[in-house]
């Protein structure tokens, strides 16, 4: 219990303190911190249409948050979620074009599962090349996302563009049938919903199960695990692939509820932005919905913030890179306040 | 360096915006003394951003002018992708901001705005493309000018200043517009001097650079000496043109300071008539729904002439552009012929300078332009 105070209490302080810090970096810029942070509220949780934008935002941010903390169990530091989304929603319009005419809601699925399965096959590969050769996962996975932006970039611009849009360069459109809506009464997508079901069943996989036990085994000691005869290979494998798909199910969600089809629209830094969410939530899938929802916000508000103070678009994205370094740099905290070392020692 | 250089560019698209508000202010007045009280707020949206030397521009420029009207805000956010972001970012300016009048620029918002026109009857979308039809929102305008018209007037002083007789057409897209672009400057050209010829080459994209310093380097090495670019922003084709010594001509907006030896005249967009939809919307006055028009309802204009231009050429360019104000000069008249011999207007026939419909199914380039439409015949 005092562990999870001690969580609480650091997370907020960072938190805090990147929000000072950005305020300098605002009264440096001569604007009131005050000020920006009152619309940031109000483009980002202040009203029904805020938190509807803010909700929109969040729910791809669970999923790829997720393509970092699954793996992370295992003790890899995966950052190849912008690439494992490119790859599902490349893959969800290439499953959703080929399997035209099936009943709306089995299109869908087939359609999202595609999305996850190419997600999870893309991180997968990292996770091979580390158990195989000992490639670096976090160097390859970060080369995996430029290798998937190229191949969308190169596809959309030729194989599977659509030429009857002449004015934009983007793939084919999935039929009209497998578009999902919003979920009634609250304008945001399914997306959402997917969301925080993947972050359960995430939190439920990585407690309560075995595989859960054994890739938490890897991750604190891998020798340790290979000693008393866990598959290690499969269960870097599992982590990478579980980790993948939830962000190429991202992409899918994309696809079906919000684009129709591919083109440079899916790489707006959702994969990156997971990366802050998940090391926000420690890696802990409930406390990633949380976070995403939070992250959310900081993005929704951006284009307001940029309205009403004529401030550059890149703005937000400095406050969310104050943010992640502080939280970052309070990790060196643990185990050394006074208050907590006590009870540890104690527990 | 860079931030300076950005001050200045915003000055310079302040003073520009200053000097062409004026005239509209004066003529404006009885109407926004009504309109005191609260201010209406007037949101713009980009695709890019605002200092482009293109198309964003243009539109940056009208921002201004409409927020020098009294009891007006403008609010802009550039960057905004032609997705379903741009349904949210319009939403947010009316909720949030509560806009009551949107600019969403860029020709790809046109769907979003019929998504979620009908949702907010209180608000008018201004769109830049003539995309409005029978049918659609009454609070939804679509506006756009003849650029055809100002590219005669830079083929007049294209085809006064170039030494060889051979003139250049960049262009994006095969498209109706980009075409009546061509022929404009060609038949403007042609009507000086009759024996000009004007290369054409389509690169198939709104922006890329790499493909336009080609087309224009290759230009000049045969023998072109006055160019100009129609592309999302032609500051590549207009600098290309300028190191490599030879003329051009802008697009979009007033491009004059990137050329200062041989930037001839420029055909731009006068977005700043939006002002006057603004003012119908504050007094419940009357609007059109599609506006599209050339000199004639002020909906283009000239760039300023470089120094290059000689007063003779200029007082020619700009008799030109009276007779397209009186509609006493119709861009296509016959005889004419295309640049595959096909003759396409009969001598005597003439085409009106508003005849929409003809201009939107122009799909030929005319006699004296070398190169292809693209297009399957």
């Amino acid at each position: 219990m005092r562990a999870r105070v001690e969580t609480a209490l650091i997370t907020a302080g960072a938190l805090a303190l990147a929000f000072a810090l950005f305020g300098l970096f605002l009264l440096a810029n001569r604007l009131n911190p005050l000020e920006v942070y009152a619309i940031l509220w109000l483009g980002g949780f202040g009203t029904s249409f805020s938190l509807q934008a803010t909700l929109t935002q969040a729910a791809p941010l669970m999923l790829t948050a997720l393509c970092v903390a699954i793996p992370a169990r295992a003790g890899l530091l995966v950052i190849g979620g912008e690439g494992a989304l490119v790859a599902g929603g490349v893959c969800a319009v290439l499953a959703g074009v080929a399997a035209a005419g099936l009943p709306a809601a089995v299109g869908t699925a087939l359609v999202c599962a595609a999305g996850a399965a190419a997600g999870g096959a893309w991180i997968a590969m990292a996770g091979a090349l580390k158990h195989l050769r000992g490639v670096n996962e976090t160097i390859s996975t970060l080369l995996l996302n430029y290798i998937a932006i190229a191949l969308l970039n190169h596809l959309v611009s030729g194989p599977i563009r659509d030429h009857a849009v002449s004015l934009k360069v983007t793939s084919w459109s999935i039929p009209q049938p497998y578009m999902v809506d919003a979920i009634p009464g609250i304008g945001v997508h399914w997306g959402l919903a997917l969301g925080v079901l993947a972050c359960l069943a995430a939190y439920v996989l990585l407690r309560y199960s075995v595989p859960g036990f054994a890739i938490a085994v890897l991750g604190g000691n891998a020798r340790a695990a290979q000693l008393v005869g866990l598959p290690i290979g499969r269960l870097t494998l599992l982590a990478c692939g579980l980790g993948g798909a939830a962000a190429g199910l991202a992409g899918a969600v994309e696809i079906v509820a919000v684009h129709g089809a591919a083109s440079g629209s899916l790489v707006v830094g959702f994969g990156y932005a997971g990366i802050l969410v998940a090391f926000l939530a420690r890696q802990n899938p409930l406390a990633i919905v949380f976070f995403a929802f939070l992250v959310g916000g900081i993005s929704a508000s951006g284009g307001l913030m940029q309205r009403r103070f004529d401030m550059p678009d890149a703005a937000t994205q400095v406050l969310q890179g104050m943010i992640f370094l502080c939280v970052l740099g309070s990790n060196a905290l643990y185990g050394r306040v006074r208050m907590f070392r006590v009870a540890r020692a104690g527990a | 360096m860079a931030g300076s250089s950005f001050d200045s560019r915003r000055r310079f698209l302040n003073e520009a915006g200053r000097f062409a508000s004026a005239a509209g202010l004066a003529a404006a007045w009885p109407a926004l003394v009504r309109a005191q009280g609260k201010p209406t707020t007037v949101g713009f949206l980009y695709t890019g951003v605002r200092q482009d030397y293109g198309w964003n521009q243009a539109h940056t420029v009208a921002a201004r002018q409409i927020g020098k009207l009294s009891g007006v805000k403008v609010l802009e956010q550039e960057n905004v992708p032609e997705t379903a972001e741009a349904e949210k970012v319009m939403e947010s300016m009316i909720r949030l901001d509560g806009a009551r009048v949107l600019f969403p620029t860029s020709f790809g918002y046109w769907p979003f705005i019929l998504k979620i026109a009908r949702r907010y009857p209180e608000v008018l979308f201004v769109h830049a493309g003539g995309l409005w039809k029978e049918g659609d929102p009454a609070n939804t305008i679509g506006y756009r000018g003849y650029m055809e018209e100002p590219h005669y007037l830079c083929g007049i002083a294209a085809g006064r200043m170039s030494k060889t007789g051979k003139i250049g057409f960049i262009g994006a897209k095969p498209l109706y517009f980009i075409f009546n672009n061509c022929n404009g400057f060609v038949l403007g050209a042609r009507s000086v001097n009759p024996k000009a010829t004007c290369q054409v080459v389509i690169t198939g994209d709104w922006n890329n650079p790499v493909k336009e310093a080609e087309a224009v380097n290759s230009m000049v090495d045969q023998g072109v000496d006055v160019i100009v670019g129609n592309c999302d922003s032609p500051k590549v084709v207009i600098e290309t043109a300028e190191r490599r010594g030879v003329y051009s001509c802008g697009y979009h907006t007033d491009l004059s300071a990137l050329a200062p030896k041989g930037f001839l005249t420029g055909a731009e967009w006068n977005w700043g008539k939006g002002a006057e939809f603004v003012r119908a919307w504050q007094t419940k006055g009357s609007y059109p729904n599609l506006l599209r028009g050339g000199f004639k309802r002020d909906m283009v204009k000239l760039s300023p002439f470089g120094k290059a231009v000689p007063q003779a050429v200029r007082a020619e360019v700009l008799k030109a552009r009276q007779a397209f104000a009186d509609d006493s000069l119709a861009l296509y008249h016959g005889p004419l012929r295309d640049n595959e011999g096909n003759m396409v207007l009969t001598a005597g026939q003439r085409i009106d300078n508003e005849d929409n419909k003809y201009k939107l199914g122009v799909k030929f380039l005319v006699e004296g332009a070398i190169g292809k439409t693209g297009l399957a015949r």
